[in-house]
Parts: C-alpha cells; structure tokens; sequence
C-alpha cells in the first residue's frame, strides 16, 4: 500500500533512529557549513594570487586581524569558556533527549522468535546493507577493513601540500569529492537505505509504503553470465573429455573476469583522467611515489564498485558479476 | 574559690571574675574572627587555597598560564592558543564534546553497573527494575543510550571537520590514523552495549553482526578457506567472540566485559596518545595562514 504516511512516522520518530533522522540534518549543515567557510578562503587565495604584494603582507586568514593584537590568548579563559559552553549545551540537548524520548527496550531475547526486520543499530546499518549486494566474507570483513585501512592510508596518498589547517575547496578538489563521495553518498546514503528503507525480510520498501511481514519477493535476480547466456557449452567443445562436466563452471568464471577487468580499466582512466586535469594536480600526481600511486588507484577503484554494483543490482537486476565456487562479487 | 584578700579590700567573687574573663575573652574571640573573617573575604590568601590550588587567582600573565599548566586536568591544554583557534567556526567543537561525552558515559556507565547484573536471569529484569523502580533510573538509561548515539554521531562529524580543513597532513598524518582507531572502537563500544540489555532488539542485532564473523576468511567456520583449515561452529572466530556457538550467557558475559572493561581502558589508552599527539604535533592545527599554490613545494 502507499502513501502510507503513518508508516514513514513510524519509521522516523523511532528512538534508535533518532541519531540518523538529526544526521541528515547535522551533515548537510556541516557540509555547507564547512563549504561556507571554504569559499571564503578561495575568495582569499584568488585575491592574494593575483596581487603578489598584498600576499607578501596578508595576514592571510578570513578571521578578523589587528596588528596590535596579539596573536595568542591565554588558554584560562578563553578556551576553557568555550569549552565549558560546549559542555552545558550538549548536556541540555542530551537531559532534554533523555527526558523526552525513552531507550527502546524489546521483549527478553528470545532465539526462536525471529525479529522481522533484524536490524544492526543505525550506524552498522551501512555494513548489512552491504550484505545485500555481496558476499558475507565481502560485506562483513572484507569491506569494513578496507574502510579502516583506507582511511588510515588518507594522509600517506593525499601528496598535496595545499589546504593544511583550513578549509579550502579550490586547492583540494579530488580530496574533497573523494570524502564526499565516500562518506556522504556512500556510506550515509547506504546507512539511510538501511534504516528508512529496509523493511520485513530487508525487503525494499519506498517511502509511505507499508511494511508487510507477509509479503513474498520473486527472486528476479540473476547473474551477469546467465544475462550473456555463458553456460559453458562452446567452451566444452574446446576441454578434454574429463572436465566436460566443469565446464560451466570454468565457462563463468573465466567470463566474469572479463567485466571486472573492463569495469577496473575504465575506472582507473577515469580516475587517471582527473588526476591530470590541472597543471598543479599533474604535478602532485607526477611527484607521487608508484606505492602511492598504486594505493590511491586501487582504493578509489575498489570504492566506486561499490555504487556501481549497487546500480546494476537495484536498477538491472544483476545479482553477482563474477561467479566462482570460492566467492562472488 | 573567691579571693578574699584583694588590693584594694575589693572581693571579687567567682562570678565576677568569670565574667571579667569570659568578656575579656569574647572581645579577642570578636577581633579576630572579624579579621578572619576580613581575611575570608580573600579566599585566595588562605592556606587552604594555595595548598589546593598553588597559584593566585587573578589577571596576571604568568598565573593565567600557570592556572593551565598547574592543573592536572586542564594541561592537556597549551597555556596560550592561536586566537583564531578557540573558534567553533574552525573546530566545531567536535572533538572535545566527544571526549566530553565520553565522560558522560563512564559517569552513567558505572552508576548503571550498580544495578546491572551480566546474567541471563537478571540482565532484563534489572533494565526494567532500572525503569520501573529505581529513582532516576530511567533517565540515567536514557542519558548513556542517548549520549553513546551521540558520541557516534560526534565523532563521525569530528573526522568529517579534521579532513575539510586538511587537518591530517604532515605532521599529523599519525594522529590521524591513531582517531580512525578511535572512531572503530567508539563503534565496537556502542555495539558491545547494544547486547546488554537481553532483549529482541540486542539479540538479534548482535546474532546478525556476529553471523558475519562466521564468514571470516580463513578464521571463519564458513568463510574462504576456513572449514580447509578446520575451522567449525565450535572453534571459530565468532566462538571466540561469543564464548559459544549461540548468542547466550556467555556472549552476555564476553559483551558485558567488553563494553565495561576492556574496551573502554583500551579506548583511554588511545584517547591518551590522540591528545598527547595534538600538543606534540604543534597544537590544533589552524586556522593556519592560507598557502598560495605558487608557494607550494611540489
């Protein structure tokens, strides 16, 4: 059924999801927040740029400037202060919360009574969702540990000396898009799907539909090799006699290489081709040592599979894309 | 006992001496408790203070810095700072209100360990106990629920701050690394406590997290490689986290530890190193003066 408002209320003002509901307020804010305050140093750096006198006496800040002040403040109290504000805010907001909205508490644990839908808390929502498009090992253990790794890799790939200590758009394009794409139209986007989404079974609800514990999915999905009709019969003409009956197997396995290749080939000249957009950032990717490089490549590669598989999962139906006994992807 | 041989012939009786002392004795008691109490309205001068607090109170410089530097608690801090840096425009604040509310949680952590028993006969009952009949209970509940959402959500915002402004490059590429540790075990933290209350919603989040440890490469019972190596439903890396083969007591248990103890020390010992990083690394790294793509060392 639609337009089933009550549902979507009930999905929203649910207590655990309360913290995604106020993220996707909070990140827009601080995304704009954070451009805002970008610009401003762009319009500086544009201004200073082209009058090399005033850079060679700019304060260079957007804050407000006054030779006579000095430039450091003692700690006690104009740090402190602010941080005790800080303090007393967030315990209002926390006391107000806690006052008004109870922590959710179910029936006692009950391992023969299923909840429909099994839901991770919000911030794990991401991961499970992840678990609809592959593998376990991928999704569960794979994936998080190249977001960890990934991220820890950050400082040690991003070579450009520019933007250290504030904020900058202008002067950090690639490294701003990457984190936007990564953790905003990935991660949060994943984590959004999860919670407002998934319904009974993690079945794909929209919005105001409502949520049905009866309800039956026909499994539409197939693989990209039953969508090219590779079945290993051509390949079992070429095979000795002794491995006809694998030969579908090997018939899939050797053809799902051939999209990831493709889809790893044009994703690394894509990435290639704005990496050497500029004659500033041609320089810092010339500069880059070849482990650098070859990390870079293969973190953003392997980061955008992730939306493409999602992609040809949700719009074409395409359940793996390369399919052997040990994993699929 | 009266003197009756006084000076002058004069008798003075016992009560009248009694009341010449006691007066004598109360006018000195009158001054000086009124220049104690002259005193007191300098709290500062008192021994009590400067053995407390070892440094005067007032606008002086030097003792500005030293009321940072003198103090235990508050020389994670710089005596001076960049007077740009005390900004939320740059920091947002992220950072220290998530240690503040991890403050918070410790508070509320142990004051609901008092009445929280990491069993299955107790565990559920003590949440509703908490509730129903314990004063405050419920909102000291709901305050550790609330703040450890919040401290997720804080700590994420964190990490989106210190990358926009480009706060991890050299020289603080390592510290960094040390806060993307942080923000897993904030998680870990959070998820471990998801367990604790013993019900629907902790079970079966937690059977679907660990379910995924079952397909750890090699570790796992039916992971790549991992029944090759031996690896069943009773030896594998999800027995290892559960302390079973099913979300149970001993899962309650291993969660309880987990999110109480280990977790948590593991947490500080991090959260240590992070902050001793920011000082070492050269403070709070902006709002640095903006660099021209001419001055740039490429």
């Amino acid at each position: 059924m639609w337009g089933d408002w009550h549902q979507l209320w009930v999905i929203i003002s649910a207590p655990d999801n309360i913290p995604i509901v106020a993220m996707l307020v909070l990140v827009p804010f601080f995304t704009w927040y954070a451009f805002h305050n970008a610009l401003a140093n762009d319009r500086l750096i544009a201004q200073l740029e082209a009058d090399p006198q005033l850079a060679r006496t700019h304060h260079r800040t957007t804050y407000p400037y006054n030779s006579r002040w000095e430039r450091e403040l003692h700690t006690n109290p104009f740090l402190m202060r602010k941080e005790l504000l800080a303090a007393v805010i967030v315990t209002i907001i926390l006391m107000i919360w806690a006052l008004t909205l109870n922590a959710p508490l179910e029936e006692p644990a009950n391992a023969s009574v299923t909840m429909n839908p099994a839901k991770a808390p919000w911030y794990f929502l991401g991961l499970q969702e992840m678990l609809e498009y592959f593998d376990p090992w991928i999704a569960g253990v794979i994936i998080p540990t190249l977001i960890i790794v990934g991220l820890m890799a950050i400082p040690f790939i991003d070579a450009n000396p520019l933007g250290n200590g504030y904020y900058t758009y202008k002067q950090r394009r690639h490294a701003v898009w990457t984190y936007l794409i990564g953790f905003e139209a990935i991660w949060l986007v994943l984590v959004s799907i999860g919670t407002f989404i998934r319904g009974p079974g993690f079945m794909w609800y929209w919005p105001t539909q409502t949520w049905d514990p009866d309800r039956i999915e026909f499994n539409v999905n197939q693989n990209l090799d039953q969508v090219f009709h590779v079945d290993g019969t051509w390949l079992a003409h070429l095979l000795p006699s002794s491995w006809q009956s694998s030969a579908p197997l090997i018939a899939k396995g050797l053809f799902g290489i051939i999209p990831m290749v493709v889809y790893g080939v044009l994703a690394a000249l894509f990435i290639h081709w704005i990496c050497m957009r500029t004659e500033y950032s041609r320089k810092i990717y010339r500069k880059m040592s070849l482990l650098q490089t070859v990390t870079l490549y293969v973190f953003l590669i392997t980061m955008l599979f992730l939306p493409v598989t999602i992609f040809l999962r949700l719009v074409f139906r395409i359940k793996y894309i390369w399919e052997t006994p040990w994993f699929s992807i | 006992m009266a003197d009756e041989s006084g000076e002058n012939g004069r008798k003075t009786g016992l009560l009248d001496t009694l009341k010449e002392k006691s007066q004598e004795l109360g006018e000195t008691v009158k001054v000086k408790a009124r220049e104690q109490a002259e005193e007191l309205k300098k709290p500062q001068e008192t021994q009590l203070y400067r053995a407390i607090f070892r440094i005067k109170h007032n606008d002086e410089p030097r003792n500005r810095a030293l009321s940072t530097l003198n103090n235990l608690f508050f020389h994670i801090h710089p005596a001076k700072v960049n007077r740009d840096a005390t900004r939320y425009s740059y920091t947002w604040g992220m950072g220290g209100i998530t240690f503040y509310l991890f403050i918070v949680l410790v508070f509320t952590g142990v004051l609901l360990m008092f009445y929280y028993h990491p069993t299955k006969v107790q565990a559920f009952r003590d949440i509703l106990y908490l509730e129903n009949d314990v004063p405050f209970g419920r909102l000291l509940r709901n305050m550790h629920r609330w703040a450890a959402h919040l401290m997720v959500m804080a700590v994420w915002l964190h990490m989106f701050r210190v990358y926009m402004s480009g706060s991890y490059k050299r020289p603080r590429e390592f510290n960094w690394c040390i806060g993307v540790l942080l923000m897993v075990l904030t998680l870990l933290l959070s998820f471990t406590g998801y367990l604790l209350p013993d019900d629907q919603l902790g079970f079966w989040a937690v059977t679907v997290g660990t379910n995924m440890a079952r397909a750890t490469p090699l570790l796992g019972s039916q992971g790549p490689f991992g029944p090759q190596l031996g690896m069943t439903s009773y030896n594998d890396v999800r027995f290892g986290l559960l302390g079973g083969s099913i979300v149970d007591a001993n899962a309650l248990l291993r969660a309880y530890i987990w999110h109480c103890i280990a977790i948590p020390l593991i947490a500080s010992v991090f959260m240590g190193v992070h902050f001793w990083r920011v000082r070492k690394d050269g403070g709070i790294s902006g709002p640095s003066p903006v660099m021209l793509e001419s001055e740039a060392k490429v």
